[in-house]
Formats: structure tokens, C-alpha cells, sequence
């Protein structure tokens, strides 16, 4: 196998973007990301998206993308994995360009959920969850995340305070990133006294609705001096795992066990431990979701993800920052591109270009991207070159 | 989103009767059935829920998805029965404020949802005090 490299990185315009199309917002951040790089072709395309035919009436988006992209018929894979699309498809394309299959691979996602109305998005993204035996019976996804926390909150103490500091760190990070949907901050109070969605959650512990893309240059190690003349980072790892679909289905209701497994691999094959990371990009679809995922990675001890977050060990500048793009929270969520946007934060961090929110002393960098309530998980780790 | 009748009709056995499915091999019991054990087992008996248990979990539906608008707020919890198997299910006929961890409950035969005019009337478990 060879090594990999990350060399170019690019993302389209995040938000509610009405006047650009889900192929529009692809191709923008697609170009990003090849003239980021400086290459004048790429060999295979990656696309992650959840749901294309449910938000946009659009499938086949592999042949649809390879032909916006315009460099000819290279071969085009839509890889689906719900909320985690993005970060199996990164996953997907340093597999082709490590086992030798190409040499220049762009790896991307792409949401489209503003064309639709609220009713038909939260539909959508319900998909990622056991349709028969979970959303027939009237949950979300924000009550499936809602009765991990009052799990978490019951057996480790995690107080609702706590909660609400994700959203609050979160959103001071995001306030420092020009690509963030919701670049505000907002107080515990304000979170505190957001409308109610499933309790004990409300609407400010919740990701939003996001149009947007991101992209990608994937290349051998030993080929990035040649390719560009940006600072290659160096992909250390890559892995994924899997769980029940149905949150009932598993053996403790608030322990993401494929994320711990993900990361078990990952740190294995890097060779390193949770303590070698210098920060990490991590799936905050809920506030409960970073306090579960930093456990699940062993960032923080089992149960104490509350407390952590409350002693500001997560902050850009604490013991272990998490997020500091502002996370899906702040940054926004369109749910396929989320896991490629983890890797262009974690690249451009890695090469010290992210001015405010820049994280000291990055070396190493963490991503994790789950699916549903967890039921696939996909941890990469970087470092600089 | 209407279900439609074939897709319906097929989980019928657990929505109305609530068969599950024991493991012969490891005795593990399945809901809905699986077609392969993670045992390995491929065979199994019937077998029906039993109608009581405790709630693991609950969360209180306050934006609620379509086809549920007109019940929030409602309690959505995960019951554990007393033969072990765990399900998500409704809870109703309580007080939303008094309801805790560990809350033994019962199994009803319920209304879940109206699709609409030309939809199926759906109906199911949900689970009220005990």
C-alpha cells in the first residue's frame, strides 16, 4: 500500500444558497479544490451525498459530476453512508489512490437541502434511521439523540448546562470562520431558552439544514512535491466500523461503539494514541453527539465529555481543541459534504493558514464523521508532511 | 410519506401480534425476526413479547416529524421488556412531566398515524403506565 496525501482543499459557498443548484455548489468547490492543488487532471471522482433523489430528485450523481467537472469521462462513484457520505467517500479515495488503482483522485460531498421544504428535509434525513421501527413510531433524529443525552445525563451526571457549552464553544469558533453558515455566538442562557425540538434538547443544541459542498485532491505521498506546491499532509489513517441501525438495538444506548472501534484502528495504524492528536474535527449533529464522540475516541474519559467541555479543555485553546471550524453546529451541516469539510479544516489547519482560529502547535489532526445515531462511524488522522 | 399497503401489510405479524423470533441455536430473541443470527444461527421459533416492561430512555416530541403534528408534544421512549427485548415506542396516557427512568409500562394496540385521505390508517404498540 502506499502512503497518501491530502494536496489541494476547496469548498463552495454554506448556507441556505438559493440561487446555486446541488451540481453548481458541487462543481464550485470541486474547482477549489484542483486549482488549490495546481493539477491538470484528475483520474477518479468520489462524490458522498445522502439523500440526492430525496432533496433534489437527483441520482446517478457520480456520471452527473464527472461530467460537470469537465476532464473528461473519468469514472464517477456517489457514495451513500446518511450523515457519514462524506467521510466514507475521503475514505474511499485514499483507498484507491493507497492500493495503486489511481494516482489523482478527488474526493468530495455535496447536500442540496434548501429545495425542499423544513417537513420534506427532516423526512430526508430520518432515512438514516430504522424507517420501520424507529420513525414509524414518531421519533427524529433530534429524539434519538434526546434519549441518548437523558441516558448520558441519568448515568455520568452530564448536566444540560453542559450541553449547551458545545453549542456556545462551538459557535465562538464558527464566528472566527468565513465559511460558516452561522458564524455568531450565542450564551448558555440563549441555548438555555431556545424553542424546545425533544427533550431535554432545543433547537440550539441542534446542526442545521445546510446547502453546500466540499472537495478534495488525494494523491500519492511520494508524488505531492511534484503535483503542487502547497505543504502535502500526509494521511496516517484511515477506518470505519458499524452498529445496529436502530439505536434499541444496542448494547448501551449511549456509548457510540463504532466510533470507539473506528478509532481503535485508526490510532493503531497511525501508531499513536487519543494523546499524540493536536485537535480533532468531530461529528456535532447534537450537542450530546461531541460529548459522546470525544469519549468514543478516548480524547476524554468515558462519561466526563460534559465536564471536559465545561472546563473548557475542548476550546481552540484548551487541552484538546475540538472543532474549531465551528463544527456542524456553527459551520453548518449539508449532510455529504460534512466529512470532506472535517478534512479541509483538518489541511488547512495543518498547514497553519486559518488565521484566528488557528490551532498552536497543530501537528496531528483528527476527523470523525458518523451516520445516523452512530451506526457507521469513519475516523481519519493526518499529519503535516 | 405514505407507506403503501405491500410494505405495510408485511410487518403486520409484529405491529399487531408482536412475534418475534428466538434464536434455536443461542436463544437470543429478535425483533422484528432476523433471517441470520449474530450467533450464526439460521433457525428459529416464535416467540410473543412479552407485554410489560421498563423504560430505558424517553425524550418528549416537540417538533414532530409529518403524519405526528397533531399529537406533539408526545413521549417517545425505548422499553425494555421483561424478556429483555428492547423497542422504541410511544408512551401515552401519563403525565409528560412525571415520567423518569424506569417507569414500568404496558403494551397497548394503538392509532399511530392518519396518511392522509387516500393513506393507510396505521396501527401499533404503544405503551401506557402500568
Amino acid at each position: 500500500m502506499r502512503d497518501v496525501a491530502v494536496i489541494g482543499v476547496g469548498m463552495s459557498e454554506w448556507g441556505e444558497v438559493w440561487e446555486k443548484s446541488h451540481r453548481r455548489l458541487w462543481t464550485e468547490a470541486a474547482l477549489a479544490a484542483v486549482d488549490d492543488a495546481g493539477v491538470d487532471r484528475v483520474d477518479a471522482l468520489y462524490v458522498g451525498c445522502m439523500s440526492g433523489g430525496l432533496f433534489v430528485g437527483q441520482e446517478h450523481l457520480g456520471a452527473m459530476l464527472s461530467d460537470q467537472l469537465g476532464m473528461g469521462p473519468v469514472p464517477g462513484t456517489r457514495v451513500e453512508s446518511a450523515c457519514a457520505s462524506g467521510g466514507v467517500a475521503f475514505r474511499q479515495a485514499v483507498m484507491a489512490v493507497a492500493s495503486g488503482a489511481h494516482d489523482i483522485v478527488l474526493a468530495s460531498g455535496v447536500e442540496k437541502m434548501t429545495d425542499v421544504d423544513g417537513a420534506a428535509a427532516t423526512y430526508a434525513l430520518s432515512t438514516a434511521a430504522d424507517q420501520e421501527y424507529e420513525c414509524f413510531q414518531g421519533v427524529t433524529f433530534p429524539g434519538l439523540y434526546a434519549m441518548m443525552a437523558r441516558v448520558h445525563m441519568h448515568r455520568h451526571g452530564t448536566t444540560r448546562r453542559q450541553l449547551a457549552q458545545v453549542a456556545v464553544k462551538n459557535h465562538a469558533n464558527g464566528a472566527l470562520n468565513d465559511k460558516a453558515q452561522y458564524p455568531m455566538k450565542v450564551t448558555v442562557e440563549q441555548v438555555l431558552e431556545s424553542p424546545g425540538v425533544a427533550d431535554p434538547l432545543r433547537v440550539l443544541d441542534c446542526s442545521p439544514i445546510t446547502d453546500g459542498a466540499a472537495a478534495v485532491i488525494v494523491v500519492p505521498l511520494a508524488d505531492a512535491k511534484k503535483l503542487s506546491k502547497n505543504p502535502a499532509v500526509k494521511v496516517l489513517a484511515s477506518a470505519q466500523a458499524s452498529d445496529t441501525l436502530a439505536l434499541h438495538d444496542r448494547a448501551d444506548l449511549c456509548w457510540l461503539a463504532s466510533t470507539a472501534k473506528a478509532a481503535e484502528g485508526a490510532y493503531r495504524m497511525a501508531g499513536i494514541g487519543p494523546g499524540d492528536v493536536s485537535f480533532a474535527e468531530v461529528h456535532d449533529c447534537f450537542t450530546i453527539a461531541e460529548i459522546m464522540v470525544m469519549e468514543a475516541l478516548g480524547l476524554v474519559e468515558k462519561g466526563q465529555g460534559g465536564q471536559a467541555t465545561e472546563a473548557g479543555w475542548t476550546a481552540l485553546d484548551g487541552k484538546i481543541p475540538v472543532n474549531p471550524s465551528g463544527g456542524l453546529k456553527a459551520k453548518g451541516h449539508p449532510v455529504g459534504a460534512t466529512g470532506i469539510a472535517q478534512v479541509v479544516e483538518s489541511v488547512l489547519q495543518l498547514r497553519g493558514s486559518c488565521g484566528a482560529r488557528q490551532v498552536r502547535n497543530a501537528r496531528r489532526a483528527l476527523t470523525q464523521n458518523m451516520g445516523g445515531t452512530g451506526a457507521s462511524s469513519v475516523v481519519h488522522i493526518f499529519e503535516r508532511a | 410519506m405514505h407507506i403503501g399497503p405491500p410494505r405495510y401489510w408485511r410487518e403486520i405479524p409484529q405491529r399487531y401480534r408482536y412475534e418475534a423470533a428466538k434464536c434455536a441455536r443461542c436463544g437470543k430473541i429478535h425483533f422484528p425476526p432476523r433471517t441470520k443470527c449474530e450467533c450464526g444461527g439460521r433457525e428459529f421459533s416464535q416467540h410473543i413479547l412479552a407485554p410489560e416492561g421498563a423504560l430505558e430512555t424517553f425524550t418528549i416530541i416537540r417538533t414532530p416529524p409529518s403524519g405526528f403534528s397533531d399529537q406533539a408534544p408526545y413521549a417517545v421512549g425505548i422499553v425494555k421488556l421483561d424478556d429483555g427485548v428492547r423497542m422504541t415506542a410511544q408512551v401515552v396516557d401519563c403525565d409528560l412531566d412525571k415520567l423518569a427512568i424506569g417507569q414500568r409500562v404496558r403494551r397497548e394496540f394503538r392509532k399511530l398515524q392518519v396518511e392522509g385521505e387516500s393513506g393507510i390508517n396505521c396501527y401499533g404498540y404503544k405503551y401506557v403506565p402500568a
